[in-house]
């Protein structure tokens, strides 16, 4: 009998890497597909973009690292990482934005670190923030919902676009600021919610359009608990914590300050609790950890969004949250067996 | 009805009991030689009391140590001593360890055992037979079972534990064992009520064993024993363990760095009790056990008595040989917690519950490869001693052993839960082990080289007081003869030692004729 030596325990793996990302691509399609369904192709384009891209500097930087390139790019993190960086881009970019925020988001964010496991940033919240500081122009360019315009840029027009052979001042009619950003300018202009929210960008609760991906983003995070690819503490925490402010403050002055809904259906809110702060590599890992985390994120979030320089906060508020991260990890730490 | 508590994580495992329970409790054969290594419990080592060429029989003492913590070794059968040198034993690290090989003759002649009643005994002497029986604890630790059940009688205990919880995949040496011998296990747990004189005694069996509950249930009714209860209890893995089963049946844990003793409990395994029965009742010392072996390339599955000393490769002989060639992982244990085996040449010992025969493929694990931790902390949640296994790691990886030690690392009881839920397949707990080893070797040599500090400081203050001992031994003689010379007043004879060595013998001359006056 030749006996081969390895460590127990003996049992075939119940879990892996790529069946957790597997999980994660799955619980974004809904919301994805309902994002492009109110925004155009364009939405489907950044990703494809974005995901190419991002294998492509995986694979080139893996090779450099002298590390082995197939199981990590078949691991399916970069894909996860490129997909989450492409939802936050206006719907229309041209292909050099999407290479240069994917550049960021995998060497500056994940692998300059030490790659996957070992960022203590969000990547695909670096790459993001990268662009947004150093392309403010192109970064702010967002279209209206067809629901709102009648319309949205065919794939013909998009690919134009990315491409760049394009003008884009044809699409100008098309384009808007978002919902959000509309709030925090007439509130600086002293105009009340109840005359912005008259306005046809404006539906039900948030956004026309944006609430219904907010929805779905809320579909795809179920899925995400149903299938325990991430536990409940970050997202109720990070909701909680931004219902908890809004609430307070619009109790406080509805005139001045939005619903608690329309901040939970508006921007990045949902996506981002239940997709962005779960990334469980710079995210805390103890449970009590976890609550601080989401909360503190939440309420960055408010402050951003209401007091900040920009209309949504939650890329900044993820970033600062995983700078505590250490932290709130060495302070929460369980009760092991036994101890008082 | 009683109430159950729970412990923090475990998971719900494939429990594959079946495949060797078909098959009920078979004795194996005598192989034609058996290895006995020294030491098969956790303590010190055994001098062997035999010499090559001796003949043995079946019982005789052939190891043995004046240690409390330790368990005599016995020959399983008759036969000769051919050999006392280094084979191959069942160690995580593969290493050979000296056994004496007895050449069985066949014959299995037994020494004549001294039978006595068991009612008749005190406790100190039924712990006196136990020691001398070579008895350990059988549930996997192995400590020697006499200076527990001391220790136990010298705290009081409030709440003895009969542990017949099996929770391990694969295993169902206990299981089996209930089923078979419950009468034995039920006598066995009296003497141990009888030394230990509990409050009350709570048998624990995980649910997945109907028929083993059933079996001791009726065993309990044929003997009946002082508030003693059957417990059936949910099967989660790891509910076998002490501090787990505690936990389950007491709702209490066991405070950081105390035993179990020290909350007035008591755990021991099915398997110890029959051994109990057997060294009171029969004398007949620990010289064999049930083993089960089982696994995917194993032809037969099943249960065998075993005599301790028994090669492996003898057992998967009885079972039917291996079913998918020669090849494969061969692990003494359970999949959880069990250790690979270099070879079937190893014997089996008294620790050996299980010999799991496994694919190659069902394990894909790939040794020395595996994918980065991403800190999801399903590792947390699994895990039942409360720790952060992913923090641990981080810092195990890192060798830095300080702060594995602020996240408790030697509360981590090694159940393999958390390798098991690594979606990264991470071998955690094996880092552990490398980080508690690594810890415990620099620990010993700390300890070595304080004493070597403290000797070589003693010496040197020694050394010091010593010299300023003789510093004023000289000192104060040098000051006395001063002061004889300083007698005379003479400044000249003092300047003139020549003189003055004349002038002393003068005087001494006068003060003898003095004297003689």
């Amino acid at each position: 009998m030749t006996s081969v030596i390895v460590s127990s325990p003996y049992v075939a793996p119940g879990n892996t890497l790529k069946r957790l990302m597997i999980q994660v691509i799955i619980a974004l399609l809904p919301g994805t597909l309902a994002y492009a369904w109110h925004f155009g192709p364009g939405v489907i384009v950044n990703i494809i973009l974005a995901v190419l891209f991002a294998l492509a500097f995986e694979a080139g930087i893996l090779k450099l690292r002298a590390k082995p390139v197939m199981p990590h790019l078949t691991d399916f993190s970069a894909v996860v990482a490129a997909w989450l960086f492409a939802l936050c881009l206006p719907m229309h970019s041209p292909w050099w934005l999407v290479l240069i925020g994917i550049g960021f988001t995998m060497v500056a964010g994940k692998h300059l670190y030490g790659g996957l496991g070992f960022n203590p940033f969000n990547p695909a919240m670096v790459g993001y923030v990268a662009l947004l500081i150093s392309f403010p122009r192109e970064m702010t360019t967002w279209y209206l919902p067809g629901l709102v315009s009648g319309a949205t840029l065919s794939l013909a027009d998009t690919l134009a676009y990315t491409f760049g052979n394009a003008d884009i001042s044809q699409w100008d009619a098309l384009s808007s600021a978002t919902p959000l950003d509309q709030v925090k300018t007439a509130i600086g202009q002293n105009i009340s919610i109840s005359e912005i929210r008259s306005s046809p960008v404006f539906g039900e609760f948030g956004g026309k359009g944006w609430e219904w991906i907010a929805f779905w983003w809320f579909i795809g995070g179920l899925w995400l608990l149903l299938t325990r690819t991430i536990r409940w503490h970050i997202p109720v925490a990070l909701l909680g914590g931004v219902l908890g402010m809004a609430s307070l403050f619009y109790l406080v002055n509805p005139q001045i300050f939005a619903s608690p809904l329309f901040h939970l259906l508006s921007g990045a809110v949902v996506i981002g609790a239940f997709f962005i702060a779960t990334d469980p590599v710079t995210a805390a890992t103890t449970n009590r950890g976890r609550i601080a985390y989401g909360l503190l994120i939440g309420l960055l979030i408010y402050v951003i969004r209401v007091w900040g320089g920009y209309p949504d906060g939650v890329a900044f508020a993820v970033l600062l949250a995983n700078m505590c991260v250490p932290l709130i990890d060495y302070y929460t730490q369980p009760r092991v067996y036994g101890e008082k | 009805m009683f109430k159950l508590h729970h412990f923090h994580g475990g998971m719900h495992l494939d429990g594959h009991k079946a495949e060797s329970l078909g098959s009920g409790l078979k004795q194996a054969s005598l192989p034609e030689r058996l290895l006995l290594p020294l030491k098969q419990h956790i303590g010190e080592y055994n001098k062997p009391l035999v010499d090559v060429g001796n003949r043995v029989l079946k019982g005789h003492m052939i190891a043995a140590s004046s240690s409390l913590f330790c368990a005599s070794v016995h020959a399983p059968t008759s036969g000769i001593i051919s050999a006392i040198e280094d084979y191959p034993i069942a160690h995580p690290s593969g290493q050979s360890d000296i056994c004496i090989v007895i050449d069985v003759d066949g014959k299995d002649e037994a020494a004549e055992p001294v039978i006595v009643d068991p009612r008749q005994l005190s406790a100190n002497e039924m712990i006196d037979l136990i020691c001398r029986a070579g008895i350990v604890g059988l549930g996997g630790a192995v400590f020697p079972t006499s200076p527990k059940l001391s220790r136990g009688k010298a705290q009081g205990i409030d709440t003895l534990i009969i542990n017949g919880v099996e929770c391990e995949p694969y295993i169902t040496c206990d299981d089996i064992l209930m089923r078979n011998q419950a009468a034995e296990v039920i006598r066995g747990t009296g003497y141990l009520q009888h030394i230990l004189k509990p409050g009350k005694t709570l048998i624990a069996i995980e649910d997945n064993k109907p028929e083993a509950i059933a079996a001791m249930s009726k065993a309990l009714v044929a003997t009946p024993l002082a508030s003693t209860e059957i417990i059936s209890i949910p099967t989660i893995y790891p509910s076998g363990g002490e501090k787990q089963l505690i936990q389950i049946l007491t709702g209490k844990q066991v405070p950081h760095g105390q035993l179990a003793f020290d909350i007035g409990l008591y755990c021991q395994n099915v398997g110890t009790c029959v051994a109990i029965t057997r060294a009171l009742e029969f004398d007949q010392p620990m010289i064999s056990r049930v083993v089960t072996i089982s696994g995917d390339n194993i032809s037969e599955p099943g249960n065998w008595e075993v005599r301790l000393g028994t090669p492996i490769s003898h057992l998967v002989e009885l079972a039917g040989g291996y079913s998918h060639g020669t090849s494969g992982h061969l692990v003494m244990g359970g999949p959880m917690m069990g250790f690979s085996l270099s070879t079937d040449r190893i014997p089996i010992v008294k620790a050996s519950n299980s010999i799991m025969v496994m694919l190659r493929e069902t394990i894909p694990q790939a040794p020395g490869y595996h994918d980065e931790c991403i800190r999801c902390s399903k590792c947390t949640e699994v895990c039942p001693a409360q720790l952060l296994p992913q923090q641990l790691y981080w810092h195990a990886r890192a060798k830095a052993y300080e702060s594995t030690q602020e996240f408790h690392l030697f509360d981590c009881i090694e159940c393999g839960c958390c390798s098991a839920v690594c979606p990264s397949q991470i071998p955690l707990v094996q880092y552990y082990r490398a980080a508690k080893s690594e810890i415990r070797a620099a620990q010993k040599a700390q300890l070595k080289s304080d004493r070597a500090r403290i000797r070589f400081e003693f010496r040197e203050k020694r050394l010091l007081l010593k010299k300023q001992k003789d510093d004023e031994r000289r000192r104060l003689k040098r000051e006395a003869l001063k002061k004889k010379h300083a007698k005379p007043g003479d400044a000249a004879a003092l300047a003139d030692p020549v003189q003055a060595a004349l002038d002393r013998v003068k005087a001494r001359k006068k003060s003898l004729q003095d004297d003689s006056q």
